[in-house]
């Protein structure tokens, strides 16, 4: 945990000198695509952001001035797969925003979805050390909670403290300068796979670029998608990637839930490629043209041409109903959805006051998607878009963009984390040099 | 058989690793700018230092220098023709174009101005000078010249003096400057006024002097025609000069067969008689008696 801190916190670090620099680069590693944004930060209220939210939810401190997406090949469930792909392609996609740009980017903020995330919650109690609770109570209260066995090769991505409580009064969002005895935390752990993490290091590394943050791309996607009173109430964002479909849950503004379903549109793709015995790239473009998830009449009557260049002519020339090419997506679709409701249930979502669920991603945009999703998860269902940024090119404001533009304002505005804080001084290892400073500095 | 090598595999359009670097190494601000005046300005540098770097190229650069140059400064309108002297009698005048000797016609730039300047006001008979290119090219030197105000003997001759003491010419017989007084001795030269002063106050005894002489670097001798000498103390030299020149009037002093007069005792004036005046002064006094 200790080197998890440090890193962290030299992330964080990096993300400062990034900040002062003013230009930070954004890139989404998905299994479809990747996704590369640059951002500038030298918006108006760069240095004014005293009461919380600015204007524009905050997002007017910086401007992409550059976006640029290239197809992914390396990628698979979210994971890097092949590691010179994966790099040809983030230096394609860094080179041609940085092109777009017209400055060179160094510090770079990544995203994935893979890693079969998994979430903890944990709490932790402590004895507020003076009269009023100050940010080394906070700083112990976090280094309190009791971290689970969260498995060998696993790293903690995410550990963000998600309320406070002190001596019986909960949902505390700052409890610092409050007078009290008790403090106690819930904190939300989320941990990925380490190999995974190295992985898209090790790319991001190769390309020249300085990783200055990194987050789970399902947290990233319900930061942009999901409005604010949604996030406050209780919603769940499911990003439908093209590998794999992320899910996350917030409540209060804080993330208090995340998992993955290794499933999405490529899935659907290969379906419909071996269902109709054509090549990927066509079956990918049939999908998109042609695609849905609701038969009706009309559809029977819509013949699609399905070519191929085999060289036989009867072959090349077969065409399928549109009915049937539903009748191939739905049943992969539903089961994404069916595996997503798991989840769901698995994490208590019912028992959230408001069950607004935001379907993102890539693959959301199949026509009708909503109807059939509201069969499955419940009646409060909604499409969700990104949030809509400064500067950010027309082509890149679809769904598929959620996770970049997410990303984007996770950058502008991150969470406090537990790396944040200071880890008190007992907790440093004994004879330790930075021990008596602190100490020094808590007594004196 | 399988080929050993597998052949590359179809590639999505990715820039190379070198490529992306050069490309990054582009947008780095510094580099660029680096690249766009540093590159030039070493091009452009090397060239002029290559081409500098042989004898013949930098003489041939000279050279052409100093053509122009002097293309420059030989034009008409900056060549002196003549040289005008204001303020100087002929002889002076003549002294000046000696110590000036300029060839004319000449650059105005090859005029040292403030050195010719020096070296006219170096000559004795000349108190101040100035010298400057009038338009015209007409080189006007002003002086003002010393004017004299009294004979100084030395050892070697007669030499003219101005107020300040400085010597002016020789002259050579004191009969060329019968109008002014005549001084002599050590030291006189730092006593002028004093001495000049002598004479303002001889009043009708003017017309005797033939000179004061300065004693002893501290007090001053007239003398008069007939060889009479009034020696005179060393402060207040002119009050006891004035006395004498009462006496001589009211007693008719210096008429007599006085040798000496001398006053360098205020309190007790000394009056030295010939041989001839001393001796008829016994007798008589005797016959008195």
């Amino acid at each position: 945990m200790r080197d998890l801190y440090q890193s962290q916190r030299a992330m964080r670090n990096m993300r400062q000198a990034a900040m002062q620099r003013g230009v930070v680069a954004i890139l989404d590693v998905g299994s479809s695509k990747i996704a590369c944004l640059v951002l500038r930060f030298d918006g108006p209220e760069q240095f004014g952001e005293a009461d919380g939210v600015g204007s524009m939810a905050g997002q007017s401190s910086f401007r992409v001035i550059g976006a640029a997406t290239t197809r992914s090949r390396g990628v698979r469930f979210g994971e890097v797969n092949a590691m010179a792909e994966t790099e040809r392609a983030i230096r394609t996609a860094v080179q041609a925003a940085q092109k777009m740009a017209n400055v060179r980017v160094d510090h770079v903020i990544a995203c994935l979805s893979g890693g079969r995330p998994r979430s903890y919650g944990l709490d932790g109690q402590v004895e507020v050390a003076g009269q009023v609770v100050t940010e080394g109570d906070i700083g112990r209260v976090l280094a309190e909670c009791e971290v689970p066995d969260i498995g060998e090769g696993r790293e903690v991505l995410h550990a963000q403290p998600i309320n406070f409580a002190l001596d019986h009064r909960s949902g505390l969002a700052d409890p610092r300068g409050q007078i009290g005895q008790t403090l106690a935390t819930d904190m939300h752990l989320m941990t990925v796979e380490a190999s995974t993490i190295e992985n898209l290091l090790y790319c991001i590394k190769r390309c020249d670029l300085e990783l200055a943050g990194l987050a789970s791309s399902a947290y990233a996607a319900g930061i942009s998608s999901l409005v604010e009173d949604e996030q406050e109430l209780g919603a769940a964002c499911i990003d439908m990637g093209g590998g794999s479909t992320g899910l996350s849950i917030f409540m209060r503004k804080h993330m208090i839930y995340s998992d993955c379903v290794r499933m999405g549109g490529d899935h659907v793709t290969s379906d419909i490629s071996m269902g109709l015995q054509v090549a990927p790239a066509m079956a990918e473009r049939i999908k998109t043209f042609y695609g849905g998830v609701l038969a009706t009449g009309m559809d029977d009557r819509e013949m699609i041409e399905i070519g191929s260049d085999t060289g036989d002519w009867e072959h090349d020339r077969r065409t399928v109903s549109r009915a049937e090419l539903i009748g191939i997506m739905r049943p992969r679709v539903e089961e994404i959805l069916e595996e997503v409701r798991l989840r769901l249930d698995a994490a208590g979502f019912e028992y959230l006051p408001s069950q607004q669920i935001v379907l993102t991603g890539g693959a959301s945009q199949i026509p009708g998607l909503d109807g059939l999703a509201s069969k499955i998860l419940g009646q409060q269902v909604r499409l969700g878009r990104p949030l809509r940024v400064q500067g950010l090119p027309q082509a890149a404001t679809g769904s598929a963009f959620s996770a970049a533009v997410g990303l984007s304002l996770f950058a502008a505005h991150p969470q406090d984390e537990w790396w944040d804080f200071d880890i008190p001084a007992e907790k440093y290892p004994a004879r330790s040099l930075k021990r008596a400073v602190r100490w020094f500095r808590e007594n004196w | 058989m399988r080929p050993l090598k597998p052949d590359t595999p179809r590639r999505d359009p990715a820039p190379s690793r070198w490529g992306y670097r050069y490309q990054r190494l582009m947008l780095t601000p510094g580099f660029r700018r680096l690249l766009k005046v540093g590159v030039p300005l070493l091009i452009v540098g090397g060239l002029v230092a290559g081409w500098t770097a042989r004898e013949a190229n930098r003489q041939m650069l000279l050279d052409a220098y100093a053509d122009m140059k002097s293309q420059i400064q030989q034009r008409d309108e900056f060549m002196v023709k003549l040289m005008a002297i204001d303020g100087a009698d002929e002889r002076l005048a003549k002294d000046i174009r000696t110590v000036l000797p300029v060839e004319f016609p000449i650059s105005s730039f090859d005029l040292d101005l403030e050195e010719m300047r020096q070296t006219v006001a170096a000559l004795p008979a000349v108190a101040e000078a100035t010298l400057r290119v009038r338009p015209g090219g007409i080189l006007q030197v002003g002086v003002t010249q010393r004017q004299p105000v009294a004979v100084y003997r030395v050892p070697d001759g007669l030499k003219l003096v101005d107020a300040d003491g400085v010597l002016i010419q020789n002259i050579i017989a004191r009969a060329d400057r019968p109008d002014l007084p005549l001084i002599t001795g050590d030291g006189a030269r730092d006593a002028l006024a004093e001495g000049l002063e002598l004479y303002e106050v001889a009043g009708p005894l003017r017309a005797r002097m033939r000179g004061v002489v300065r004693m002893g670097e501290r007090r001053w001798d007239v003398i008069l025609d007939n060889g009479q000498r009034i020696l005179l103390p060393t402060t207040g030299a002119v009050a006891a000069f004035e006395r004498v020149v009462a006496l001589d009037e009211v007693q008719e002093l210096l008429q007599r067969d006085v040798a000496t007069v001398d006053m360098r005792h205020a309190h007790r004036p000394t009056l030295r008689l010939n041989e001839r005046a001393m001796a008829t002064l016994r007798q008589t006094s005797a016959e008195q008696e």
